[in-house]
């Protein structure tokens, strides 16, 4: 393997260091990004980048790519993947003659999985066509981790991690009502960070799941778990205390209560105010920004949720954007899923309790661009994006499947960065819907830059994951270098723009140049070339260890299985925990 | 010798993990908290170490190489049985991929029952723990479940505490079809199960008649299949009455024509019951002999459940069209592997082909495979993961004894790089 390569003249967009596109030098010593080394180094690998955009490998905050909804939904849709496979290279002979399964060391690389659309083979190389390199599975029940780290050690590539979920679980909801102290709770956080390898914390609909099976239908923000007299609030704020005062870098991430329901907007601002100036993160707020206006009460509220976020410099939100087609919705918020099931299309659906720690729900949609509903959350999305002044608090997701598969990125993201192309796409939408919003007047374009900011500098830095996102010397070679020609397929799709001097964004965000996990050339003119695994990131807050009494003690009397059979051990087939987990600092 | 206690099992698909087993040696002997179903998969003697070609004992390597050279050059290899850890079916999955092979699952023509329901229609479920803490009634239909799983009313009915009932022993069980074997039903205060017994074969009609008394819908008929309509009125009633009701099924135990739409029947009950107003929850069994280990790692890996064949370069799902029988029958397969680490008894189909076994220790052939390779236990030879029926939940295997024997996964990733 190489020890000393230069990625010269490319031009680098790097918000961490301030640099906006000026053509200069990248060096990479043993997978990290190194200084300049000297003129007499003699270098292994030179890459010529002149004309090309050179960015951190992309991280992605909130993307269900792993676990027991995940799961439960390939299997629900076999329809879904069957027309998406090609054939790919497997016989000595295709090798032979098809240069593209021969990696930089000269090493063939064989492809098992890698055309089983939806797999995990699947998931590690679409992401890093795009220039991905590490990706964040915000929905893993403690109950489901193992399910979840199994599976996340089979996405090759990437760098994953996963966040645990609290607040509907009985324990939790045990200790409150027993009015447990606020450092009883921290503990109890901290082991479950713990036993399940986890990143942060997730909280969706507080209460919700556990109210939904004692028959509950609807849960706001005030309403009180049935048998155990908290609210949704009084839950939500106590587990983001915990997570501030255990000093875990990424704040509580948050899932809302009445996500899709018209004049929501209410409950998203009430939340804000509810952080009390504490850090916290509300995701795939688009579902979230809805008005009860207009003569079908479902209007726009983008405006009035980024006034409130505006206010709030605590909160961070990420967008959650809607592109349409066939997608499929995932989701612990049982409550939300169940009120939609009727929606579901094609017409088949899933819910389930689980383990007395959440539920979860599984209903197919497509998203119609003659639909008013759709083209207004569409809408409402890109509103959200481009009214927002504050990029380096606003994150970049489609909430993967939720809103459209990642694979639908490249699309946003031309979008955002061409009025143009906006504009001519808005042709073919739903007009009423249109006329509702602010989009049609909105000329503003993401930069480069920006573009840099929410998929890269501030996406890692809000995880606490300050090795990468950045190309500072000493961070890890994460490194994605795009073509603005475009290369690999996607240039081949017809584009009525051609003839502009503006690129077309979308090819050259979906296929990258140059993909550089580790500082190993990954995806070259968006083809894999390689694909060993990756690493799966953790925190390992302090606690004080006697909590384990108290959970021991509700494992023994209500449990499926002992607690010391709930342990995340020997996930991946080839290497050690130990080679698999990296452990992230605290604050 | 030496004891081990909360020991896993992955034989009774329902997680059980609270035996405690005493090994001496390579002797094991369950000695708390054993059942009919786990005790015997536990203390059963390893039999041959061996690896044999053609019945002759050779060494691992040239087994593993022998298996490669009879699988190079096919046009349609099976692989089946797929009884094995989450380890063992990756390992599979990457053989099945490297040779163009169909792999397919020992019980999933009794999977495909609740697959294909579920690939229609969708199901609301539920899971273990949610049983044991809410349930308050037990519908179960056409199954023995007792016989499933002797220790599942211990275990999660009878259990002394729960979260949200006041008293187990209030808990309210019927069954719908077959009559229980036993007396596991039976409430510790003495209140036995509700029977309305029929034959399977009626549980199409007696399913569609519950269906329509929860739809509300008047019905003519006096009786179905013997059974009093008032009788099913009244089942009809206590699930709309009940808090947590729960309709348990085994899919192995419909074993009548289209018995998938039986059970999509129960889940559109269950969906009804919700729609309705009441809380209700399916719960199908199954998690035997690691056939949803099979389906939840195929699941991640290819997309598809158990049933894929991979001869065309990429993984393809047909729950009909890859069933080994099928292929043996029709004389399309040209090889056949067979993987079952858990149940020496569970032998390879019969076929005139080229055959290789990856058998657990101690299996007794009619016919002397190509090449049989002794491989270890999950959860006795070898630590390992394995999915329990309610999928949520992976278990970890623990290893009890050192044997010698490998792992399922060892030996296919072996034949992967021989080939």
């Amino acid at each position: 393997m190489a020890l000393l390569i230069k990625l010269a003249g490319g031009h680098i967009y790097d918000p961490t260091q301030n640099r906006q596109g000026e053509p200069g030098d990248l060096f990479i010593r043993d997978g990290l990004i190194t200084s300049a080394p000297g003129t007499d180094a003699k270098f292994d690998q030179v890459y010529d980048l002149s004309g090309h955009i050179v960015m951190a490998g992309a991280v992605d905050i909130h993307t269900h790519i792993a676990g027991g909804n995940v799961n439960t939904a390939r299997l629900l849709l076999p329809e879904q993947h069957r027309n998406h496979v090609a054939r790919r290279l497997r016989t000595a002979l295709d090798r032979a003659t098809l240069p593209g399964s021969i990696d930089t060391d000269g090493e063939p690389v064989d492809h098992p999985f890698s055309n089983a659309k939806w797999s995990t083979t699947d998931t590690g190389y679409r992401y890093a066509r795009m220039g991905y390199t590490t990706v964040v599975e915000p929905a893993m029940l403690p109950i489901n981790a193992l399910d979840v780290h199994l599976q996340m050690a089979d996405i090759p590539i990437l760098d994953t991690a996963a966040l645990a979920i609290l607040g509907n679980d009985d324990l939790l909801l045990r200790l409150m009502r027993a009015k447990a102290s606020q450092s009883q709770i921290n503990d109890y956080v901290a082991w479950t960070l713990h036993a399940t390898r986890a990143l942060g914390l997730k909280v969706i609909n507080a209460g919700g799941a556990n109210a939904f099976k004692s028959n509950a239908r609807h849960f706001a923000l005030d309403d009180i778990v049935p048998d155990y007299g908290v609210s949704s609030r009084q839950i939500l704020q106590t587990l983001q205390t915990a997570v501030c005062q255990l000093g875990v870098p990424h704040p509580v991430h948050v899932h809302c209560n009445n996500l899709g329901i018209p004049g929501n907007v209410d409950t998203i601002v009430a939340t804000m105010e509810a952080a009390q100036g504490l850090p916290m993160h509300l995701a795939h707020v688009q579902f979230y920004a809805y008005g009860n206006e207009g003569a079908k009460g479902f209007s726009s509220a983008a405006a009035q949720l980024l006034e409130a976020f505006n206010r709030h410099p605590n909160i961070t939100m990420d967008v959650g954007q809607v592109l349409f087609g066939q997608t499929v919705t995932i989701s612990g918020d049982v409550i939300a899923q169940y009120s939609r099931h009727a929606d579901a299309s094609p017409g088949k659906w899933v819910m389930w309790d689980a383990e007395c720690e959440g539920s979860g729900g599984v209903v197919p949609y497509r998203y119609r661009e003659a639909s008013f509903v759709n083209t207004l959350q569409w809408a409402i999305g890109l509103e959200l994006f481009l009214l927002a002044e504050a990029p380096e608090r606003l994150f970049f997701t489609t909430d993967h499947p939720n809103g459209a598969p990642f694979t639908a990125y490249p699309e946003l993201i031309r979008l955002l960065m061409d009025a143009d192309y906006r504009q001519a796409y808005m042709a073919r939408l739903n007009q009423e819907a249109l006329a509702m919003t602010l989009l049609p007047n909105l000329k503003r374009e993401f930069t480069l830059t920006e573009i840099a900011t929410m998929t890269r500098s501030a996406a890692a830095n809000l995880l606490g994951l300050h090795d990468r996102g950045h190309l500072a010397p000493g961070a890890i070679a994460d490194i994605a270098v795009y073509d603005p020609q475009g290369c690999g397929v996607s240039i081949q799709m017809p584009d009525p723009f051609a003839n502009r001097a503006k690129p077309d964004y979308r090819a050259m965000f979906a296929d990258a140049a140059l993909v550089f996990k580790n500082g190993r050339l990954m995806v070259r003119d968006g083809e894999v070339i390689a694909r060993p695994a990756g690493h799966a990131q953790t925190i390992q807050p302090a606690l004080d260890q006697r909590i384990e009494r108290d959970i021991q003690n509700h494992f023994d009397r209500f449990y499926s299985l002992k607690l010391n059979n709930f342990k995340i051990e020997d996930v991946d087939i080839s290497r050690d925990d130990h080679q698999r987990f990296q452990r992230v600092g605290l604050l | 010798m030496t004891e081990i206690t909360e020991v896993p099992s992955p034989f009774c698909g329902i997680g059980t993990d609270d035996l405690s087993i005493q090994v001496d040696g390579a002797t094991l002997k369950v000695i708390a908290n054993g059942c009919a179903v786990n005790t015997p998969a536990f203390e059963q003697a390893i039999a041959d170490a061996t690896p044999r070609i053609a019945g002759q004992a050779v060494s691992l390597e040239a087994a593993t190489t022998k298996a490669a050279e009879l699988l190079r050059g096919t046009n349609q290899p099976v692989i089946s049985g797929c009884a094995t850890d989450v380890n063992g079916m990756r390992a599979l999955l990457a053989l099945a991929d490297k040779s163009g092979a169909v792999v397919d699952n020992l019980n999933f023509n009794n999977a495909r029952r609740n697959l294909l329901a579920l690939q229609d229609s969708g199901w609301m479920n539920t899971t273990l723990a949610e049983l044991k803490n809410r349930c308050d009634l037990l519908l179960v239909v056409g199954t023995d479940l007792e016989a499933f799983a002797p220790r599942f009313f211990e275990k999660y009915l009878w259990n002394e505490e729960s979260m949200f009932l006041d008293n187990t022993a209030n808990r309210e069980i019927i069954y719908l079809g077959k009559a229980p074997s036993g007396n596991a039903s039976t409430s510790p205060t003495g209140q036995n199960a509700n029977v309305l017994p029929c034959a399977d074969a009626d549980l199409p009609d007696v399913t569609a008649v519950l269906s329509a008394l929860v739809k509300g819908h008047l019905l003519h008929a006096q009786s179905v299949a013997g059974i009093a309509i008032a009788d099913l009125q009244a089942i009809a009633d206590k699930l709309k009455a009940a808090d947590y009701g729960v309709i348990l099924w085994g899919a192995a135990a419909m074993a009548f024509d289209q018995a998938e739409l039986t059970v999509q029947t129960l889940c559109n009950i269950v969906k009804d019951l919700n729609q309705s107003g009441t809380r209700c929850s399916g719960f199908p069994l199954g998690g035997k002999e690691g056939d949803q280990t099979a389906n939840q790692v195929c699941g991640w890996t290819t997309g598809y459940p158990a049933r894929v064949n991979f001869a065309r370069g990429y993984p393809e799902y047909d729950p009909y069209l890859n069933d080994t029988q099928a292929l043996i029958n029709n004389g399309e397969a040209d090889a056949l592997v067979w993987v079952q680490a858990f149940n020496s008894g569970a032998l390879p189909p019969k076929a005139d082909l080229p055959t290789i076994v990856i058998g657990r220790s101690g299996m007794k052939f009619e016919k002397e495979p190509d090449v049989f390779i002794p491989v270890g236990t999950p959860g006795i030879d070898h630590s390992g993961h394995a999915y329990r029926l309610d999928n949520v939940v992976a278990i970890r295997l623990k290893k009890l004894r050192d044997s010698g024997l490998p792992s399922t996964a060892a030996v296919l990733t072996a034949i992967e790089q021989a080939l």
